[in-house]
This record gives structure tokens, C-alpha cells and sequence, in this order.
């Protein structure tokens, strides 16, 4: 049975309904929350880390509203839907990530609690006593935030496509408002609502859609015809030319994510290491999820969804499955998903402004209160950016910088993860290896024609890799390679302001 | 039991290798649920990787 096809503007004023209520529940519960677990937002710990007081309840929430974007519940299965199997990376990719969460953030938790820092730059100027290297983490940071954010707004913007409105503006106001008064707090508490809804979303789509269809065995025919039919590097498995890709694509993806600001700050933002190790483990829980909305790509080609932008592939099919009332939800669900992951981000974006950026090169006397109160003025500052991006330059762009701010993110690894670990790298050489990633992976890409991998040939075997992964391994060989070079010129290394016993848990006596 | 404590983390790699060696799971068959293997696989190795981070997890406590 095939569902009838997709037209995208249906809309009506039951879904509307609906999807206001929502809306207006989670404008209250923003700005709520600001007294929610009090503390003294004029700090920046306080309005910018939630003051590192989230239990592993509130963090599991937080994180996964974070880290599983609109972007990614709309870009997963739109790549799925229009290549198949290639767009699955994304589930190796989430299992990757946990492992590496669990071996490294309680060590960055720990050591940047010791010594109040916010942000991974901060740890970098401890560790290295470089100012420079901390700038080169911030700038990278900030960078590779802007066109997420970005993206976040085009989620919400095909979202209200999707209903026939046009009230994109009024959703981010909203969004910025309570981000400044309540910070962290306001995405923190409104995860429960927003991951709530998402899980019914999900659900109740991956079981009543292929009902409709006959099941996932004729889902999965379906949408192989499907691809047969369309030709090229795509199908439900992989193509023998797509192994390298999809596995590199997947490790240098997991390998970026915790360095990303958002990433980042909802993390430091938990009560202790113990809490991050718990999450590690039952964070996973989102990653099935993720792999059933994936799945959603294959519905629509079963169902005979047929847009032309595969980004409206599941808003879409959402449409043509459900009553009024229930799509509505979804909608709710999907603009919350892309809100909860903007307000993080426009914090992580701001707290590594104000704190390596500003109090580093502008003003070094500023007192906690100008501090956080700067922070709340920049994450407005972006998200308002972020909004004349959305309003104003083609979407392509947004999407073309976020895949190079992925390419740009595997590259403060060296300094920030490695430096978890051993002091031995010089900050000079780090430097060295960072501007060297920075460059050949921007070159790589922009060669590509903006394409994330780059493929080698030997005879007839193709192996395409990740050029994010490769300009990795080059920052990686020219920081070793630079650092007996740099400690032959100057002897001393800066004083390293961490100790062993930082990045240790505290054991309670 | 102190070494085998200090070498437990290591189990980490395995979900690495399982899914990064794609040609070995790339196929149809065996399919469970009218899910070709390829996607059993990934599924499983969500699971199985949050349960070997748990033993890890559990290790280090103890």
C-alpha cells in the first residue's frame, strides 16, 4: 500500500493549535528557568555552565537534545533518502563517540573544575601557558559554531515551510530572549519537554509508517527499487567504493563532535566526572533513535514521497502519515530540536568569546558581572548573525561552512584532547600542526568542490577519505615532528599550570 | 586482578573494529525483521558498545 504523496503545505488550524501550545509552553519554561536550581546569573559559571551543578538525569537530557540536532534528524534522513546506506555513517559515528567521551571528558571535567575554567580554550592556556594556542582553539570554535547555528534555523525554517507559516522570526526572538536571561538553564530544561516529544515522534513513526507500508522487509525492497532505478553510488548497502568514506567520514565525525563549543559547555556544565561516565554509557539511547529516524528516508521512497529537496523528505512524509493534530507535534518536536541545540551553541559560542577573546586580547580587568554580562550581549550577537544568514545568504553556504567548521574542529584535537594526556607537544609545534590542518583541510575541501571526502585512486580501487581525518593526521605529524625542533630553540616550556592529580577524580573522604 | 583492571579499557576498541571493517557486514543476509544485516549490525553494535562501556564503567568503580 503506498501512502498519497506528500504534498508539503497541508496545514491546518487543529496543527497550528497544537503546535502554539508547544511553543508557548516552552517560551514559559525558558524564561522559568532562570529560577530553576537559583544561582547568580551575573557569573559566567552561573549563566554560562548552569553552575556545574546538572546530575546525570538533567546532563542525559541535555546532551541529547544537544548533540542530536534538527540538523541532523532532517540532514540524516534526507542523505539516506537520497543515497541510501552512505547516510548510515551517522550510526557508527554515534557509537564511536561514546567510547572516546568516556576516556577523555572526565579528565577535562576534572581539571577545568580545578581551576574554574569554562571553556576547552581556558584548559589550553593552563596547560600550555599559550595564549596564542588558546586563541587558535576560540577562533576555531566560533567558527565552526556560526553556520550550525545557522543550520539550526533552516531546520526550523523547513519545518514552518512545512506548515505554510512563516513565523521563523517570532520563534527566534523567543529563543534569544530567554537564552539571555535564564543561559543554560533555559536549553537545559527545556530538553525534557523537547526529547520527550521527540521520542514519541520517532515511535510512533517507525512503527505506524511501516505498518501502512507492510512492514520493513517491503520497506527496505521498496526503497532498494527505488535506487535501482535512480543508478549511481547508491542503494540499501554499500557500494565496494564507499567502504574508505563511510568509515572515515564516521571516525573523524566522532572525533570532532566533543570538541565543538556546545559540546563542550553542556558537558563541563555536569556535577562530576562520574556523571559524564554514567552518560556515556546510556547516552547511546538517542543513537537508536537516531538510526530509526534515519530509517524515515527509507519510508518516504516507500511511500512515495517525491520532493525534489531531500530536506523536506521527512516533514513530508510526517504530512502525509499522520492526522493534523499528531503532525503538529512532530513539527513542535523537530522546532524544539533545532532550538534547545541553538541556544547551546550560541552559549558555547559566547562564553569562549568573552573568556579567550575579549578578557584575553581587549580587556583583562573585567570583573565576573561584565563578564557574563558581555557573554549574554555576544550570544545574541550570534544567534542574531546566524539569523540574517538564514534570512539572507543562500542555504548552500551555511551548509558549505559547517562541513569546513567539521574539517576545522578535528584540528584543536592535538592541543585540547591529546593535552589531556601528555604535556609533551610543545605549544609552538601545536600551533604549527593546527595552521598546517586548518589550511590543507580548507584547501582539500575547497578542491573537492566543497565535498568532504577526497578520493585516492591505485589501479582500480578507489579509497576515499575524510579529508577532516587526513588534515588530522598531517596536524598530528607536523606537531611531533615540530616538537624537538621547538625545544632545542627554547629550552623552557611555559609553565604548565596543571597538575597530575587535576584531571583525577576527586575521592571523597 | 589490579592488571587486569589497568588493561580493562581496552575493550573500548573493540566496537571500532567491528564497524569499521564495513566489508564484513555489508551484505543482506543473515537479515532479522525484514532488516538486511548491514543495518542488524549497526543496531547491535549501539548496544553492545554502551554495554562494554558499562562494564568499563563498572570495572573502574569497583
Amino acid at each position: 500500500m503506498s501512502l498519497p504523496s506528500g504534498s508539503a503545505v497541508r496545514f491546518d488550524g487543529t496543527a497550528l493549535g497544537v503546535f502554539a501550545f508547544f511553543f508557548v509552553l516552552i517560551t514559559v519554561l525558558g524564561f522559568i528557568a532562570a529560577r530553576w536550581r537559583r544561582g547568580d546569573l551575573s557569573q559566567l559559571h552561573e549563566w554560562g555552565l548552569g553552575g556545574r551543578r546538572f546530575g546525570a538525569f538533567v546532563t542525559w537530557f541535555l546532551l541529547g537534545g544537544d548533540l542530536y540536532t534538527a540538523y541532523t534528524l532532517i540532514a540524516v534522513p534526507a542523505l539516506v533518502y537520497a543515497v541510501g546506506a552512505y547516510g548510515f555513517f551517522a550510526m557508527p559515528y554515534t557509537v564511536f563517540v561514546y567510547p572516546i567521551v568516556f576516556l577523555t571528558m572526565p579528565r577535562l571535567w576534572n581539571v577545568c573544575r580545578k581551576h574554574g575554567w569554562i571553556t576547552s580554550a581556558d584548559f589550553v592556556e593552563g596547560r600550555y601557558g599559550s595564549r596564542g594556542l588558546a586563541l587558535a582553539v576560540a577562533i576555531t570554535g566560533v567558527l565552526a559554531t556560526m553556520p550550525y547555528i545557522a543550520l539550526q534555523l533552516v531546520g526550523l525554517e523547513k519545518v514552518f515551510e512545512a506548515m505554510g507559516l512563516g513565523a521563523l522570526v517570532i520563534a527566534f526572538v523567543i529563543l534569544a530572549l530567554y537564552t539571555y536571561s535564564s543561559g543554560l538553564r533555559a536549553p537545559a530544561l527545556i530538553a525534557f519537554v523537547k526529547d520527550a516529544m521527540l521520542y514519541i515522534t520517532v515511535i510512533a513513526a517507525v512503527v505506524i509508517i511501516p505498518i501502512k507500508l507492510g512492514g520493513y522487509g517491503a520497506v527496505f525492497d521498496a526503497a532498494g527499487k527505488a535506487f535501482a532505478a535512480k543508478g549511481g553510488d547508491t542503494g540499501v548497502l554499500l557500494k565496494p567504493d564507499q567502504y574508505w568514506s563511510f568509515a572515515t567520514l564516521a571516525l573523524g565525525s566522532a572525533f570532532a563532535l566533543f570538541l565543538y563549543p556546545h559540546a563542550t559547555t553542556a558537558t563541563l556544565s555536569a556535577d562530576g566526572p562520574q556523571t559524564i561516565r554514567r552518560n556515556a554509557v546510556w547516552l547511546p539511547a538517542y543513537s537508536i533513535m537516531l538510526g530509526l529516524v534515519a530509517l524515515l528516508g527509507y519510508m518516504a521512497l516507500a511511500a512515495h514521497v517525491d520532493v525534489k529537496d531531500g530536506s523536506m523528505a521527512v516533514p513530508a512524509l510526517i504530512n502525509a502519515s499522520f492526522p493534523p493534530w499528531f503532525a503538529g507535534f512532530c513539527f513542535a518536536a523537530i522546532a524544539l530540536g533545532a532550538l534547545v541545540p541553538a541556544a547551546i551553541m550560541s552559549i558555547g559560542a559566547a562564553n569562549l568569546f568573552t573568556r579567550n577573546i575579549w578578557r584575553a586580547y581587549v580587556n583583562a580587568n573585567l570583573s565576573n558581572a561584565q563578564e557574563s554580562r558581555i557573554a549574554k550581549n555576544v550570544s545574541l550577537l550570534v544567534k542574531f548573525g546566524a539569523l540574517l544568514a538564514v534570512l539572507y545568504l543562500p542555504t548552500k553556504f551555511a551548509i558549505d561552512l559547517q562541513l569546513l567548521g567539521g574539517i576545522w574542529m578535528l584540528q584543536i584535537f592535538p592541543a585540547v584532547i591529546a593535552g589531556l594526556f601528555t604535556r609533551w607537544l610543545r605549544a609552538s609545534a601545536l600551533m604549527a600542526g593546527w595552521i598546517a590542518g586548518m589550511v590543507l583541510g580548507s584547501a582539500l575541501a575547497w578542491h573537492q568542490g566543497l565535498k568532504p571526502v577526497i578520493t585516492f585512486a591505485f589501479g582500480d580501487a578507489h579509497y576515499g577519505i575524510y579529508i577532516g581525518l587526513l588534515a588530522l593526521v598531517v596536524n598530528f605529524v607536523v606537531a611531533i615532528l615540530a616538537t624537538p625542533v621547538a625545544a632545542r630553540l627554547k629550552r623552557e616550556a611555559p609553565v604548565d599550570r596543571t597538575q597530575k592529580i587535576d584531571f583525577e577524580d576527586v575521592v571523597p573522604d | 586482578m589490579r592488571t587486569m583492571r589497568r588493561w580493562l579499557p581496552l575493550i573500548l576498541v573493540i566496537p571500532f573494529i567491528a564497524l569499521l571493517w564495513v566489508p564484513f557486514y555489508n551484505r543482506t543476509q543473515p537479515a532479522v525483521a525484514g532488516f538486511p544485516f548491514f543495518y542488524v549490525w549497526q543496531f547491535a553494535w549501539v548496544v553492545l558498545a554502551a554495554l562494554l562501556t558499562w562494564i568499563v564503567h563498572r570495572g573502574w568503580r569497583a
